[in-house]
């Protein structure tokens, strides 16, 4: 049973241990993204990139703006009400006019209400429907993302390719749609798939299988997280979606799939550790024992940017942390430390960085 | 103009009846009473003792928050934090302020001696207390006899199947259940008793057309609780058989739902909101008009927009559930019931206007903090159009955005009407008035820090930051903004402790009030401050709605134009 749920252990992002400034932290933070902030990773529902995003962002400007008008309309009832009827200095301290209603007045404030309300319900209902029963064109990569704590599985069940919390799309030409419909379902508790400039959330609810589509209209990388609080590590269940070209798509989907060959050599002592170990109780990796489904897969480990859905970039240096301490990255992960020793940790790590 | 010519103040002070006691025997006094104002005021203490608790599980969390990446508190502590916030402010300190005020104020202002029930009122009451102290002690307790503590972590909505025996070890989450359960008792047999004291113990006159618009919405919103609190406490008792004899209601891996626990869930939480929200409505009914110097503005229509609210408020619990994979038709219908919902508040807010238009509006504290109140209810009620347009929601809802919204509902709305409530009725309860420069000191501080904190608590969740999460990146743009809402928390406590300075202050050294210190016209400012036990010498005879009103001005009474 993983023992790690309960401890309480700080997490420090590499780059920023031994130094316990405010601003060492911040810069921490940035150089998990290696680089300064950049505007087009700012995960912003005003700047979609996908049709449903898009949609959504359009039906926004109009409530916006139907809201700013009424917002503008009372305030100004409010503060004008307000300054105009204060009490003054040197008042004369009689009781002002008592009025007691107007129906009229009262007609007229139900009636304005019920016709906007009339408007946003069409509009809404509108986009509603556009969305949720769009159908799905043959020409679409279907994909499964199960949600599990504090991970995404990601599986392509037509193209034979599984990875985890990095997923990675064709973009859509309008005249030659290649939408990418999502098949969302969950492990354990309830997740939210949110990748807010490519569509809008829906949740992973376990024994319940729920869908989304993207069609992403630009390359690049777009960034998300999960939106349902699933318990412990909620904040550290990043989400990465890669937005190719159809030839690297087709490229990067032939990496995935290629059978790893055989282990050279100087690595095979850390295959055996790997194999010897509880790492196959979790992990799946093609070519080995293990095909554990509780943990991601790890057959082309090396081609993920991040560890841990997103706790630290990956590297040789990082993995090596990762598998002596999760905990340090993020702490509270179900991955318990296997306490191997500095040799066997050394010739596993040589090992998996071969998985690309 | 301060002192009406005459009042029905004919009763001593009840200030007398405790002294020469010993410390002992005034606890206990306290402890055994049965009398709807002591109850009362003991409620609103223990709803401002844990205001105070939620207040500070709140700054840790902001001081969390501040930078991206730290390491301030551990995940562990942080989702513990959040949950017992959200719990406490809503069942410890909401719903018993407002009960407070309800017990202290409506046999007043209808001209009874007491609760039909004073008995029942005391259990409610004790029975409310010991929940919340059950679900505290999970912090010593919540392991079980053998561990550490540990307090919840499931989130104050507690969504299966986090809360199932596989994700939620120990015994955190049976405490909150347990202490919600008994404290849930405690809201149903107080609400009866309000209810039923509103239907059978007016005094003579008062017809349910002539009660206060106080007293209206706190019928309504105890008519709601006695609706709303059962289907919680059955999913409460599901989730217990999950838990201890292996009962499957929740429990997805045996084929249990776990949309089944949100649609429990939401139907109390949703009428909740309302439930929370009508007494602060019923506050600012009584101070805007004494302070407009004029009558409420179309009254037989804020009667009807309370009740049309509490009915269509039963149909809109979905609207927590867009994301969960509804269908289409479904999420149609909630998006329609929701924005219905609009129509009547928004009338509620014009009619409040209509009573300012054309007043003598005095900017004392209580008026000030109601003023707000409209403003930033306002605000509320638009966010909350904007979530209820369901695409749009599926971008919102989970984010910092409707955390940011449900405070400005919850602060900006209820907790400013709160505020201006026991400034305007702090002068009957004790017989002093409160200081009106540290009032308005508490009032600027605390409105310049609820802005800052929540006006741009908006902009990260527009910018993609769910709601619930321990840190987060840096990079995303969220950086500066979480770290202005964490610097208005400083200015909330500032304002926060003015108000408490106030209170103590004002207790022993406040000016003395006198039986009406507002030139107000409703039931309660026609006995002494503090009231005797008894309430009125003799039981009133009313004949309009202001029936002070019609005393100091005879020769213009209401009656004649009701």
């Amino acid at each position: 049973m993983p023992a790690a749920s309960t401890a309480n252990s700080r997490s420090r992002p590499i780059s920023g241990s031994g130094s316990p400034s405010w601003i060492r932290r911040v810069q921490g933070g940035v150089s998990l993204l290696a680089a300064a902030p950049d505007p087009a990773l700012i995960p912003s529902i005003f700047q979609p990139e996908s049709v449903p995003a898009e949609t959504i962002h359009q039906l926004s400007l109009f409530v916006l703006a139907v809201t700013a008008g009424i917002f503008l309309v009372v305030f100004g009832l409010i503060a004008y009400a307000t300054w105009r009827f204060r009490r003054r200095p040197g008042d004369d301290g009689r009781e002002p006019p008592q009025i007691y209603g107007s129906n009229p007045v009262e007609m007229a404030w139900t009636v304005v209400p019920l016709l906007i309300v009339v408007v946003l319900s069409l509009a809404t209902a509108r986009v509603i429907q556009e969305l949720q029963n769009a159908p799905m064109p043959p020409s679409a990569v279907e994909v499964e993302v199960i949600g599990h704590q504090w991970w995404w599985e990601i599986r392509y069940p037509k193209l034979g390719v599984v990875t985890a919390n990095e997923l990675h799309v064709p973009v859509s030409d309008p005249k030659e749609r290649r939408p990418t419909h999502l098949d969302l379902r969950s492990a354990d508790v309830i997740h939210s798939f949110w990748v807010p400039r490519l569509a809008g959330k829906t949740d992973l609810v376990p024994g319940r299988q729920n869908r989304l589509w993207i069609e992403p209209r630009r390359t690049g990388l777009f960034l998300g997280q999960c939106a349902e609080y699933c318990g412990t590590q909620h904040a550290k269940m990043l989400l990465r979606v890669v937005v190719h070209t159809p030839e690297d798509f087709a490229r990067w989907v032939a990496s995935q799939k290629s059978a790893p060959g055989p282990v050279p050599d100087p690595v095979a002592p850390g295959r055996r550790v790997f194999e010897q170990t509880a790492c196959i109780n979790c992990h799946a990796l093609d070519g080995t024992i293990a095909d554990g489904r509780f943990g991601p897969d790890l057959t082309h480990l090396m081609s993920r940017d991040t560890l841990g859905a997103g706790a630290v970039a990956n590297s040789r240096e990082t993995l090596k942390e990762w598998i002596r301490r999760p905990d340090r990255f993020k702490p509270g992960v179900l991955m318990p430390a296997m306490n191997l020793s500095d040799a066997e940790l050394n010739q596993l790590v040589d090992y998996l960085v071969t998985l690309r | 103009m301060k002192t009406p010519t005459s009042t029905l103040a004919t009763v001593p002070s009840a200030e007398s009846a405790d002294r020469g006691q010993t410390w002992l025997e005034v606890v206990h006094g306290w402890v055994i009473t049965v009398d709807h104002k002591k109850l009362g005021l003991m409620y609103i203490l223990y709803g401002l003792v844990f205001f105070v608790v939620a207040g500070l599980e709140a700054t840790l969390m902001r001081l969390q928050l501040a930078y991206p990446n730290n390491t301030f508190l551990s995940p562990q502590v942080f989702n513990q934090l959040f949950t017992l916030h959200g719990t406490t402010m809503v069942f410890l300190v909401g719903m018993p302020i407002l009960f407070g005020f309800a017990n202290y104020l409506v046999p007043l202002m209808i001209g009874a001696r007491d609760l039909a029930f004073p008995r029942l009122n005391a259990f409610g009451f004790w029975l409310s207390a010991f929940g919340g102290l059950l679900l505290y002690f999970s912090l010593i307790g919540g392991m079980g006899m053998t561990g550490a503590g540990s307090a919840p972590d499931v989130g104050w909505f507690a969504y299966s199947p986090l809360t199932a025996k596989a994700f939620s070890r120990g015994h955190s989450t049976d405490y909150w259940i347990l202490g919600i359960l008994v404290g849930g008792f405690g809201s149903i047999a107080t609400a009866a008793n309000i209810v039923t004291t509103i239907l059978c113990m007016r005094c003579r006159g008062m017809t349910l057309g002539r009660m206060p618009l106080l007293v209206w919405l706190n019928l309504v919103m105890c008519g709601m609780v006695l609706l709303v609190i059962s289907p919680l406490t059955a999913a409460q008792i599901m989730l217990l058989l999950d838990r201890f004899l292996g009962a499957h209601f929740f429990d997805t891996q045996a084929g249990g739902s776990a949309v089944l626990w949100q649609h429990f869930f939401w139907i109390f939480g949703h009428p909740e909101v309302y439930v929370l929200i009508l007494p602060g409505f019923a506050f600012a009914s009584e101070i805007i008009p004494v302070f407009s110097r004029k009558a409420i503005f179309g009254y037989p229509v804020m009667v009807g927009a309370t009740v049309a609210i509490a009915f269509v408020s039963f149909g809109v619990w979905a609207h927590h559930m867009f994301t969960v994979g509804m269908t289409a038709v479904g999420n149609t219908f909630f998006a329609i019931s929701t924005m219905l919902v609009g129509v009547p508040t928004g009338i509620k807010i014009f009619n409040w206007i209509g009573t300012m238009w054309g007043g003598k509006i005095r900017l004392e504290t209580p008026m000030l903090f109601c003023i707000a109140f409209l403003f930033q209810f306002l605000i509320a009620g638009l966010t909350g159009i904007m979530l209820a347009v369901v695409p749009f929601d599926w971008q919102l809802s989970d984010s910092y955005f409707v955390v940011a919204h449900f405070h400005f509902v919850l602060v900006g709305a209820l907790l400013f009407t709160i505020f201006g409530a026991v400034y305007y009725w702090f002068p009957k309860a004790t017989g002093r008035r409160m200081s009106e420069t540290l009032g308005k000191w508490h009032f600027w501080i605390f409105l310049i820090g609820f802005h800052m904190t929540f006006d741009t608590m908006h902009l990260p969740g527009l910018l993609g930051m769910p709601r619930r999460i321990y840190t987060y990146e840096a990079g995303r743009g969220w950086d500066l903004l979480n770290l202005i809402c964490t610097v208005g928390v400083a200015f909330q406590g500032v304002g926060v402790m003015c108000f408490v300075v106030n209170l103590v202050r004002s207790l022993f050294k406040g000016v003395p009030a006198g039986p009406d210190p507002w030139d107000a016209w409703t039931l309660e400012w026609a006995t002494s401050s503090p009231p005797p036990e008894y309430n009125f010498a003799e039981p009133p005879v009313v004949r309009s709605r202001r029936p002070l009103w019609d005393l100091k001005h005879p020769t213009d009474p209401d009656w004649k134009y009701e």
